[in-house]
């Protein structure tokens, strides 16, 4: 076994700056939608908790999509891990790759040790389906965030609810995105534990540190991968 | 007949308004637009030297509820004005004649005042089968339109009807209800949204075209921004309750009385753009929200379809009436939950000797791969 150096500073600043953004979202964004029903005997105007979490939600928002440019950036020069080739499935090998991944850790109809160390075929296109979410999120947020702004960025996005068909629709599609995020962050977090428990190789610590460890010998078939 | 045309004021005058009614009227308008009070002048001269501004008033499929706000304008020089047949060239609602005579007088607006008329349309086109759905003096609505919209400086289309379809174009849209600014091409079409739109804002428009030639500033919809532009929600007076996190729970809750947002209760407010926080109804009497009733998102398109009015999640399609996001959602998220049980499950059975040992039988793979 022999350390290697998979994720660099900024994609784990990203990821942690990301999962910190995405739950102050997913609570105050589920607030929101779905008030608790608070009595309060103080009149109205000495109080403002529920104007804050709005507050809070559009400031992680803004924490959110500024992240997510960061990782989009370092894509484009951060290590062969952190690469956009890896993400978008433009290759028959990665199509092939994400079969095989289906028959070892989803069916489990064939043992094989993961020969992996970044992501594997399937995480990558997963995350790139994620992206999109992203994306989405982020213009149906700030298309309706923008008509009680009036701030330079979010006016951007007004096209956005006339497109989608007004802003009740806006709003509807990004209500169902939040449960996309909820549901992968669900099976995210699974998955983490399920590759640390039958890989050796550290995943968990890994976000934390950026280091793996990979056994000897195996590291050919990793470079023979990446080709 | 071949005597001068009169001016607004001159008619004004004629029905016994003091010039003080006139300027009253002229400066509440200036500021129903928005304008800076400068323009008080600008509106008054407008009224004072301009003879009529010749308007035809089409009814396609609607209720008429848009002719009902106007004649309920707040100030009653707008109904006196510009509403009263002096102005209206052709309303079938409104005017005098009927059968020919009425068909007449339209005919000949068109040809009088070819390129200088408004057209006005209250309600949608329905354009499946040839549009027998709606025929007026043995034409079809779509052919009426058409051939008014050609001699049209500009077209106004009246409330929700007219600019989205409204309640006739929900789904399944039988009747292939559109919109009027689906059919009319190459002329400005103004969208002057609400169910019904609010009189003073229809009026307001109309004054702007007269005061100023040209046409008020549109939204991307095509709605005019000065009453457009802002929120029923951040407009409301209900609205420090919101921000104070305080809602009504039902509709027999005590607090809706205290003012308490009515968002729980399905208040549109926050996805609907109008003006009824500020311009009110009915000469500023009240409006939805003030009376207590959650806003029902009127003067947005596809209103009937984003329901049920009582809740702020839609109805997901395919998943039954009383499914919302959020329970297909937790839905989900239980069986994401169960399969994941039963994956880890699998995991200490099926792979038990790479978790112990790292390697796998090779016999496994022959196996399990056949």
């Amino acid at each position: 076994m022999h350390p290697v150096y998979v994720w660099e500073l900024p994609v784990r600043f990203f990821h942690w700056i990301n999962a910190l953004s995405v739950v102050t979202l997913i609570i105050t964004g589920y607030l929101m939608g779905t008030p608790p029903a608070i009595q309060s005997s103080l009149e109205a105007s000495n109080s403002y908790w529920f104007g804050t979490i709005r507050l809070i939600h559009f400031i992680a928002a803004y924490a959110f999509f500024f992240n997510f440019l960061v990782r989009i950036y370092w894509g484009f020069v951060g290590n062969r891990f952190a690469n956009w080739k890896n993400f978008i499935p433009y290759r028959k090998r990665q199509w092939r790759d994400m079969w095989e991944i289906f028959r070892v850790d989803v069916f489990q109809v064939k043992c094989e040790d993961n020969p992996n160390l970044g992501h594997n075929a399937l995480a990558s296109f997963v995350y790139f389906l994620l992206f999109l979410v992203f994306v989405l999120t982020v213009l149906t947020g700030f298309g309706l965030y923008s008509a009680s702004s009036g701030a330079w960025f979010s006016s951007l996005f007004t096209w956005v609810p006339v497109l989608l068909g007004g802003d009740m629709a806006t709003r509807n599609i990004h209500h169902i995105l939040m449960w996309f995020f909820i549901i992968f962050a669900i099976i995210h977090i699974y998955l983490v534990f399920y590759h640390d428990y039958i890989d050796w190789n550290g995943t968990m610590s890994s976000i934390i540190g950026g280091w793996k460890f990979q056994e000897e010998g195996k590291e050919e078939r990793e470079k023979e991968l990446e080709k | 007949m071949s005597e001068k045309p009169k001016t607004y004021y001159e008619i004004a005058v004629e029905k016994g308004y003091s010039r003080r009614d006139f300027m009253k009227f002229s400066a509440m308008m200036a500021a129903m637009l928005g304008l800076e009070s400068s323009a008080i002048g600008k509106v008054a001269k407008a009224l004072e030297t301009k003879t009529r501004l010749p308007v035809i008033w089409l009814h396609g499929q609607e209720c008429t509820c848009c002719s009902e706000s106007f004649i309920r304008s707040s100030h009653p020089l707008v109904a006196d004005i510009l509403l009263d047949k002096i102005s209206l060239d052709y309303t079938e609602t409104l005017m005098a004649p009927a059968g020919y005579q009425a068909e007449k007088s339209l005919t000949e607006t068109m040809e009088k005042y070819h390129g200088q008329y408004v057209l006005t349309v209250e309600g949608s086109v329905p354009l499946n089968n040839e549009g027998v759905y709606c025929c007026i003096g043995g034409r079809t609505f779509e052919d009426i339109i058409a051939e008014a919209a050609d001699g049209a400086k500009a077209v106004i289309a009246w409330g929700n009807c007219a600019s989205a379809g409204c309640v006739q174009a929900s789904k399944p849209n039988p009747t292939g209800a559109t919109p009027i600014h689906k059919l009319i091409n190459g002329k400005p079409v103004i969208n002057v949204q609400g169910c019904p739109p609010i009189a003073d804002i229809m009026a307001g428009v109309l004054v702007h075209i007269l005061t100023f030639d040209r046409l008020p500033e549109l939204d991307r919809l095509g709605r005019p921004k000065a009453f457009y532009s802002k929120r029923v929600h951040d407009t409301c007076y209900r609205r420090p309750n919101y921000d104070a996190g305080l809602f009504v729970e039902s509709f027999d809750d005590g607090n809706a009385k205290q003012g308490y947002c009515l968002y729980k209760m399905g208040c549109r407010g926050p996805v609907t753009y109008n003006a009824c926080g500020v311009t009110q109804w009915n000469n500023g009497v009240s409006f939805p929200i003030r009376s207590g009733h959650p806003c029902l998102g009127c003067s947005e398109a596809n209103f009937w379809d984003n329901g049920p009015f009582y809740r702020h999640l839609t109805s997901i399609p395919g998943f039954g009436i009383e499914s919302t996001a959020d329970k297909v959602g937790l839905g989900l998220g239980i069986a994401t939950g169960v399969g994941l049980v039963a994956h880890a499950i699998s995991t200490n059975i099926r792979k038990r000797q790479l978790i112990n040992t790292k390697e796998c039988k090779p016999e496994e793979d022959k196996t399990n791969e056949s």
